[in-house]
C-alpha cells in the first residue's frame, strides 16, 4: 500500500460543501471548498473564529455533527469517503489520520492512565495485542519528549502540565502510523515558549515519519514558517490557496492582506496603528450573493455584492484567489540584483 | 530598593508587593518581592507565561484578591497614599479611579442587564445622581464608537466578543478614571477584532492621559501598546525597562526565551525545528538562587546559591540576573 501513495494526494475535497440546520434556517458552514494535500507536504489553514477551520477537520475525520450534510467529495488516499460503509470508513480514517485537538485536558480521560489512552486506537484499528500495544505506546511517549516513558505510562493525566498533555496526545495521534496528521489549534493554549516546542516537535515528527501535516490554526504567525502551502478561510469559503511563502510575500486577497496587517508585529515600533478590518464577519444564515467579504472590503464594487467569485486558475507556482479585483503582483526580488549585493 | 527609571511623577507604585496562596497548609508565593511604578499617561506592559503572577499582580492593585488563605505584603500606593490598608468604602471611593477590564468580557458582565445599566453600574456604586448618569454613560459608549440610542436595552449576548470588550472599556471609562488595569483584553479576540480594541485603547489613552497596566501573555501585542515592560517569571520581574530596552537589547536571558519563541509572521524561509525543552520547576517547592537557572543556557554556580536581585542593566534597563546580555537580539543584529 505504501508504495502506491508516492504520487497522488493523500488527502483532497473537491466541491465541499456542508450545511447545518439551526432554528434560524439553514447554516452555510462550508461553501464550494477545493483542496488536496501530497504525502509528506504540510498544509496550514487559518481563519478568524466562525471560518469554518473546526468543521472543515471534523467533516474530513467523520466526526461533525450528524446533522451535517456534507456534499461533494472527500477522497483519502484515492478513496472516496462518502461512498464506503460508515464500519469501513470509520477504519480508514482511525487507521490513516491521527488528529490532535486544541484542548488536552477535554481529550484526555482524567479516569484512565495515560499510556491506555495512547493506545486505544492502536488497539482498535491495528488489534495489536497489550504487549506490542504497550512496547509502541511507551517509544512514542519517549519521542515526544516525555522523560521516564515506562513510568509515565500509568500516570494520569493530572499528573502532566498542559504542554507535556499536549506531547501525550501527539502521540495518541501517532500510535496508528497515520499519514496525515492533523493538528485543530493544537498550540493555542499554551505559552509561547512551550507553544514553540510542540510546534517544533510536530515538525520534526513531520519530517523523520514521512507524514503529511494539516495544522490549523487563527495565528498567522505559527503557520508561517512550518506550512509549504496555506489555505485562508474567511466565512466558509476559500478565498487564497497557495505556496505558504508565496501567499505571505505577495497576498492577493484583500482579506489576506488585511489580516496580515491587522497583526501587531515585532519588528514595528511600539503605538504603531494597526489596520482594522471595518465591520463584522458574515452571518452563516443568510449567506450574500456575492463575495462574503464585500460587504467589509475596502475595494468592494458593485460586481462583488451580486457575483460570487470563483478561484481564479493557478498563477506562477499555484496561487490561487476568489476575487474580482484582486491586488496587484508584486514583482519577485531578482536572484542576480541579490548576487550582485553580496 | 528604589523605584526604576521613570521620567514623568508616577500615580501609581508598587513597592516591594507580595502575594502568596495557602495551599494544604504550605505558602505558595504567586508574587514576590515585586517593586514598579506607572506614570500618567504610560502604559506599563507585563509579559510573562501562565503562572508568572501577571493577573495577581492586576487583582492586587484593585484589592480584587479572596481575603482568605491568601497573605500580602508590601504596599502600593496612589498619588502617594497608601491603598494596601483603606477600609472597604474608601477602596470603593478608590475604584472611582482604579479600574479593571478583564480577558472574558462576557463572563464580567451580568446577563440578565442591558447595556446602559452595565456601564452605569460603577456610576451607581459612586452614587452619581440620575441625570448626570445618562450623559456619561452616553459619553463614555460614544467614547468606544457607539450610540447610546442604538444599543439601548440590548443585552451582553446580543453583542460580538469584540462588542462586548468595548463595553468593558466603556464600562471603566464611564467613571472617568485615571489608570485601567487590563487583564489580557484581547486575548480571546480575532485579529481584526483585536486590532480595533487595541488601536480604541491607544486613542483613549492620549485623549485622557490614562496610565495603563497591560497584562498579555502576548509579546507583539504588549509591545505595540507599552511604553515601558517589565517581564514576570516565576512571580517576580525579572527585567523591566523601555519597549525598545526590552525588544531590542533584552539583557535576561528569560525575554530573549520568551522573544525567540514568538511565533513570526515571516514565510520567506521555513524554520528549522529545535529539540529544546523546558523544565518548569516547581512552584510548591521552590529551588534555591536563580528561579530561571534550569531552563538557563548561561547559569552557573552562582545562579545556584543566589537570587539575582533586579540591578541597573548595562543598557539603563533593570535586571534580576547574574550574567546579563549585553548584545542586541538576533533580530535586530540581523536588520
Amino acid at each position: 500500500m505504501d508504495a502506491s501513495v508516492t504520487s497522488r494526494a493523500i488527502l483532497s475535497c473537491s466541491n465541499m460543501t456542508c450545511e447545518l440546520d439551526s432554528v434560524s434556517g439553514p447554516l452555510n458552514i462550508l461553501h464550494d471548498i477545493n483542496f488536496s494535500i501530497n504525502p509528506r507536504r504540510a498544509l496550514g489553514i487559518v481563519g478568524e473564529s466562525g471560518a469554518g477551520k473546526s468543521m472543515l477537520v471534523k467533516a474530513i475525520m467523520g466526526i461533525a455533527p450528524r446533522s451535517l450534510r456534507i456534499h461533494g467529495k472527500i477522497e483519502l488516499d484515492g478513496q472516496d469517503l462518502s461512498k464506503l460503509r460508515p464500519k469501513v470508513r470509520q477504519k480508514l480514517i482511525g487507521r490513516r489520520v491521527g488528529i490532535v485537538f486544541q484542548n488536552p485536558m477535554t481529550s484526555l480521560n482524567p479516569f484512565v492512565q495515560i499510556g491506555r489512552q495512547i493506545e486505544d486506537s492502536g488497539r482498535v484499528h491495528l488489534r495489536l495485542n497489550h504487549r506490542e500495544a504497550k512496547r509502541r505506546a511507551i517509544e512514542l511517549l519517549s519521542l515526544v519528549g516525555i522523560a521516564d516513558p515506562e513510568d509515565c505510562y500509568d500516570y494520569y493525566p493530572h499528573q502532566f502540565s498542559g504542554g507535556m498533555k499536549q506531547r501525550i496526545m501527539i502521540a495518541a495521534a501517532l500510535i496508528c502510523e497515520p499519514d496525515l496528521l492533523i493538528a485543530d489549534e493544537a498550540t493555542t493554549a499554551l505559552d509561547v515558549t512551550v507553544q514553540k516546542e510542540v510546534l517544533d516537535l510536530l515538525q520534526t515528527i513531520q519530517a523523520e515519519r514521512q507524514m503529511s501535516m494539516i495544522l490549523v490554526s487563527h495565528n498567522l504567525g505559527v503557520v508561517a514558517g512550518r506550512t509549504d502551502e496555506i489555505l485562508v478561510l474567511y466565512g466558509g469559503s476559500v478565498v487564497e490557496y497557495g505556496p505558504t511563502a508565496e501567499v505571505f510575500r505577495n497576498p492577493r486577497h484583500r482579506y489576506t492582506e488585511a489580516l496580515l496587517s491587522a497583526m501587531p508585529r515585532m519588528d514595528q515600533p511600539a503605538h504603531t496603528r494597526l489596520r482594522t478590518i471595518p465591520g463584522q464577519p458574515p452571518n452563516l444564515t443568510s449567506r450574500p450573493k456575492g463575495c462574503p467579504f464585500a460587504p467589509r472590503c475596502p475595494a468592494a464594487q458593485a460586481k462583488c455584492h451580486e457575483v460570487m467569485p470563483t478561484m481564479s486558475p493557478a498563477l506562477a507556482p499555484g496561487h490561487r484567489f476568489a476575487c474580482h479585483f484582486p491586488l496587484p503582483e508584486i514583482a519577485r526580488p531578482v536572484i542576480a540584483e541579490f548576487a550582485n549585493v553580496q | 530598593m528604589s523605584s526604576d527609571t521613570t521620567m514623568a511623577e508616577p500615580i501609581l507604585t508598587a513597592t516591594n508587593l507580595s502575594v502568596g496562596f495557602m495551599r494544604g497548609g504550605k505558602e505558595m508565593k504567586a508574587v514576590d518581592d515585586i517593586s514598579f511604578s506607572v506614570a500618567a499617561g504610560e502604559t506599563l506592559g507585563l509579559v510573562g507565561e501562565s503562572g508568572s503572577g501577571k493577573t495577581t499582580i492586576g487583582r492586587a492593585i484593585l484589592r480584587l484578591l479572596p481575603s482568605a488563605n491568601t497573605t500580602s505584603e508590601g504596599s502600593i500606593t496612589y498619588k502617594g497614599a497608601d491603598i494596601t490598608g483603606l477600609s472597604k468604602t474608601d477602596m470603593r471611593n478608590m475604584r472611582g479611579r482604579l479600574q479593571m477590564i478583564f480577558q472574558d468580557p462576557l463572563s464580567s458582565f451580568n446577563p440578565r442587564r442591558n447595556v446602559e445599566d452595565i456601564v452605569a453600574e460603577g456610576l451607581v456604586i459612586q452614587g452619581r445622581p440620575a441625570t448626570d448618569r445618562r450623559e456619561r454613560v452616553k459619553a463614555a459608549l460614544a467614547d468606544v464608537g457607539f450610540d447610546l440610542e442604538a444599543v439601548a436595552g440590548r443585552r451582553p449576548h446580543q453583542f460580538s466578543g469584540g462588542q462586548c470588550q468595548r463595553i468593558a472599556i466603556a464600562r471603566a471609562l464611564a467613571v472617568q478614571p485615571e489608570l485601567i488595569v487590563c487583564d489580557e483584553p484581547v486575548a480571546s479576540l480575532d485579529v481584526s477584532v483585536q486590532a480595533q480594541v487595541i488601536n480604541l485603547l491607544q486613542d483613549i489613552r492620549e485623549s485622557r492621559k490614562l496610565a495603563l497596566i497591560f497584562i498579555s501573555h502576548d509579546l507583539a501585542v504588549v509591545k505595540n501598546v507599552s511604553d515601558r515592560v517589565a517581564v514576570l517569571y516565576m512571580g517576580r520581574i525579572v527585567e523591566i525597562g523601555t519597549g525598545p530596552e526590552i525588544y531590542e537589547r533584552p539583557a535576561h536571558p528569560y525575554t530573549r526565551t520568551l522573544l525567540e519563541a514568538v511565533p513570526v509572521v515571516d514565510a520567506s524561509r521555513k524554520l528549522e525545528p529545535d529539540g529544546r525543552r523546558t523544565v518548569m520547576p516547581s512552584r510548591n517547592r521552590p529551588q534555591s538562587g536563580c528561579a530561571f537557572r534550569g531552563r538557563c543556557p548561561r547559569a552557573s554556580t552562582i545562579c545556584e546559591t543566589t537570587i539575582p536581585i533586579l540591578g541597573q542593566a548595562p543598557r539603563g534597563q533593570m535586571v534580576a540576573c547574574h550574567h546579563p546580555h549585553d548584545e542586541p537580539a538576533p533580530g535586530i543584529a540581523a536588520a
